[in-house]
């Protein structure tokens, strides 16, 4: 259970960065639930790919469980958080005026 | 070709986020000082998670379905390249999400 774990720690991390930490609150626009929805059918077939050819595989110690689309469900909340992460640090250097669009 | 099997995952990331770039202009590319900046100290914790994972073997990859290549703490290049795609195409993905949603706020908007 161990992936299952740290991945529940990442997604937590990953809220508290946004909401507290830089302050983007995505979670509380359309703007990311929409860009997320369009990422996790990506995210499926490619988790599909690693896993049901073995490229990824994962101890049975280290999971629930439970799969989807033959992934551990543990993926889906690494991918959350990486996702979540990685767009409230774009924002937040954009509002700092780092590369804004023109 | 079975040792390209984890590449082609990473092939069709890149087809299936980077054309967003050249027909909705979202100049994601161009900012790459910015996009890195986002990327890499969100990758740098995540290495360090999948680093832990491989050496207690929560997970592994098969030799036979990459390359060959290893990087530091023996995670496979195909690994350290998720890391900069995968965000790469979150980042193109809320940025063209943007360029058709025109009125919804992102919260880096010029005041």
């Amino acid at each position: 259970m161990i992936y299952s774990d740290i991945a529940i720690v990442g997604v937590i991390f990953a809220v508290f960065f946004d909401l507290y930490g830089v302050k983007t609150a995505l979670l509380s626009k359309s703007v990311f639930w929409t860009s997320y929805a369009i990422i996790v059918p990506f995210q499926l077939i490619t988790n599909w790919w690693l896993t049901s050819r073995g490229i990824v595989t994962y101890s049975p110690d280290a999971i629930i469980g439970t799969r989807i689309a033959g992934a551990p469900i543990e993926d889906l909340l690494f991918g959350f958080a990486l996702v979540l992460s990685t767009m409230s640090l774009w924002v937040y250097w954009g509002r700092k005026g780092i590369q804004p669009k023109n | 070709m079975l040792k390209f099997g984890y590449l082609a995952m990473l092939t069709f990331t890149v087809v299936g986020s980077f054309w967003l770039e050249l027909v909705l202009k979202i100049k994601v590319l161009k900012r790459i000082k910015r996009a890195l900046m986002s990327i890499i100290p969100v990758a740098i914790p995540f290495l360090i998670w999948d680093a832990y994972a491989v050496a207690n073997g929560h997970w592994k990859f098969d030799p036979d379905q990459i390359l060959g290549i290893y990087g530091p703490f023996s995670i496979p290049l195909e690994e350290y390249l998720f890391f900069l795609i995968v965000p790469m195409a979150a980042i193109m993905t809320i940025e063209g999400v943007r360029s058709v949603k025109k009125h919804w706020p992102v919260g880096d908007e010029k005041r």
